[in-house]
């Protein structure tokens, strides 16, 4: 242990905790607008990415030029699912209900994702997805620095878009309360499909760079998700800040345990930090305090 | 005298009791341990979240523990294998308890639906240090005691255990929803601040059903280690166990009593069956999802629930059709009775 593996470790922990915060954006986004934990999550990052890896392969479409195309595909993807689903959801027991839904909606997707690409693991590939530059004795892989401008790019869109826009000031108005939001003549239902439209778009972005910087299949969304649900809890379920502080420093400590200990318990840090923060603070870092049990 | 509902109770246990006499096919009885097994958790599981209304995705944290305790002791203490590892069984059920209680005390403190996600991570972090600690044998598992009592009727002993699980699970729940402490459950479910407001102590109450569903989980988990005989970290610890147990007891009706058993009934045999009929794993997946989702969207309430609705409706048009009857009647005769009538 060094001091360069240390930097090396921090550079790591912030270039692919931006690619976390992204993808956990838009699970405590849907939280928050909807009351719905979106289980899906997970294996809808994988989608996006073997998306892009069919993209790749079939018709030779570079992966960062085929989100163009990906992403809206995952945007109606979200919207499909909302309409089929979602929308009947109601209830005080909605929540709990759109664990399971969401979780049957995961098992047809990981099932079929089986069947079509089997379950060997693969990686996207590109010209830049080997190459690195340095800065002093610390290597930057290309991949891993588009992946933090993009996560960047689109994490600014997204932030531009809630608080710039009229659209952005009715999911706003509905995070806050959806009931007054109704009143005031805000379409909620049209606001929670677009929402949930979005929150699993970004999974079209996440899902390409996880695949060209990790070999995956589809039960690679068991850790993906349990990462996702353990950041938007850490940050306040429902926070938009929260997701992003709580996405990069996760990954951030998770490999520092890594070089300081030892890599098997990289993954388990972040549990451990999560029951830790938990104890002093059990509405997460930045989340609403706690008013009714809801 | 024996109720009438009682005596359903009564005749299933006693059918349950002679299947493996009459079914001896070793495939079949197999299936049939994995049922009890998984009767017993749905139904356990349901004693809290069911009638508390949190919903944990946590009780593999019960069931590995469960599964360890057995494969650990039996053999530090060199244990010969047979029927004495039985008594292991309600031992795993105490040790899950042991660790229910710093569970629920840490868990519990918070909002339901974080509550959910705790459980989530505090399973992780369960299945990590199975994994990566030394004295559980890492990924390569503990091999139990091999077991030689023959082959032809090897599940037997197995399934009794199994079904005795079941029915004490299933006393237990009943014994709870009964009490006044099962009151303050369903209480708690209703409306958490007005429970806390008329004197109940919520997060005693809490972390107490909590501790009390942990012991037959843990008991189940330590028979299936003793069943199998070799454990390994990520079926012990396997978040399928979470999501499966949840969602047999919605299919059957959360917070009732029949649903649970019945859920795991229908969907773990089922579930046997097809996995050692189908190979295909992913096509299994697909069916279990679809499933899943078309018993989530058009009976939300679970089965049990939704035929007794059903049944109870036919009977109240039945009462209304009488009833309209009987208005027709008074209306020719007396129509200042009809409004008396129609108050009722």
């Amino acid at each position: 242990m060094n001091s360069i593996a240390l930097l090396s470790a921090a550079k790591d922990g912030i270039l692919t905790g931006s690619i976390y915060a992204l993808m956990a954006t838009g699970l405590t986004l849907i939280f928050g607008v909807m009351d719905i934990i979106n289980l899906a999550q997970g294996i809808l990052v994988i989608l996006g990415a073997y998306l892009s890896y069919a993209l790749q392969v079939h018709w030779h479409i570079d992966l960062f030029v085929g989100l163009l195309i990906t992403i809206p595909t995952m945007f109606i993807v979200g919207i499909v699912i909302e309409r089929l689903f979602m929308s009947r959801l109601k209830g005080p027991e909605k929540t709990a209900m759109s664990l399971l839904v969401t979780y049957a909606v995961s098992l047809l997707i990981e099932g079929s994702l089986n069947m079509i690409f089997s379950v060997n693991d693969v990686q996207l590939q590109g010209w830049y997805v080997p190459k690195a530059f340095a800065i002093g004795q610390i290597h930057f892989g290309y991949v891993y620095v588009a992946g933090f401008i993009l996560a960047g790019v689109l994490l600014s869109a997204l932030y531009f878009m809630l608080y710039r826009t009229r659209f952005g000031v009715s999911v706003r108005a509905s995070l806050a309360d959806q009931t007054s939001a109704a009143l005031v003549g805000i379409d909620v239902r049209r606001v929670s499909t677009i929402t949930f439209g979005i929150g699993v778009a970004v999974t079209a972005a996440g899902g390409m760079i996880y695949g060209a910087t990790n070999s995956f299949n589809a039960s690679s969304s068991y850790d993906l998700i349990s990462r996702l649900l353990t950041i938007i809890v850490l940050g306040g379920m429902g926070s938009l800040g929260g997701a992003m502080v709580a996405g990069v420093s996760m990954v951030f400590i998770g490999d520092m345990v890594g070089v300081i200990w030892s890599p098997v318990w990289s993954s388990m840090s972040y549990f451990v930090v999560l029951v830790i923060v938990l104890l002093l603070r059990p509405q997460g870092l930045f989340g609403k305090q706690l008013t009714r049990a809801a | 005298m024996l109720q009438k509902k009682n005596l359903w109770w009564v005749l299933a246990i006693a059918v349950f009791a002679m299947y493996p006499i009459v079914v001896t096919n070793p495939l079949f009885t197999t299936i049939a341990v994995f049922t009890t097994i998984y009767m017993a958790c749905a139904t356990s599981w349901n004693m809290f979240s069911g009638y508390s209304g949190y919903i944990a995705l946590g009780s593999a944290v019960f069931y590995g523990s469960g599964a360890y305790t057995m494969a650990l002791l039996s053999l530090h203490l060199h244990m010969a294998a047979g029927s004495d590892m039985f008594w292991l069984v309600p031992v795993g059920g105490l040790v899950a308890m042991v660790f229910a209680v710093p569970f629920g005390w840490i868990a519990l403190r918070v909002r339901r639906h974080t509550f959910v996600v705790i459980t989530i991570a505090v399973f992780f972090i369960f299945q990590l240090s199975a994994i990566n600690f030394g004295f559980t044998g890492g990924t390569s598992g503990l091999a139990l005691p091999f077991i030689t009592w023959g082959y032809q009727n090897f599940n037997t002993p197995f399934y009794y255990v199994g079904l005795s699980l079941v029915v004490f699970a299933t006393a237990l729940s009943a014994a709870v929803r009964r009490s006044r402490f099962g009151l303050q459950l369903l209480a708690i479910r209703d409306d958490e601040d007005r429970a806390m407001g008329l004197g109940v102590k919520v997060s005693a109450v809490k972390i107490t059903g909590f501790t009390l569903s942990a012991f037959t989980v843990g008991a189940a988990g330590a028979l299936y280690a003793m069943f199998v005989g070799q454990i390994y970290p990520q079926f012990v610890f396997d978040p399928m166990f979470d999501v499966s147990i949840a969602l047999m007891t919605f299919l059957g009706g959360l917070g009732t009593l029949t649903g649970p058993l019945l859920g795991a009934l229908v969907l773990e045999a089922s579930q046997q069956y097809l996995t050692v009929t189908f190979s295909n794993s992913s096509l299994y997946l697909i069916l279990f999802g679809a499933l899943f989702l078309i018993v989530i969207m058009f009976m939300p309430q679970g089965v049990v629930v939704y035929l007794r609705d059903r049944v109870t409706r036919r009977a109240e048009r039945e009462r209304e059709a009488v009833a309209a009857n009987d208005l027709a009647t008074a209306d020719a005769v007396a129509p200042l009775d009809v409004a008396v009538g129609g108050a009722h």
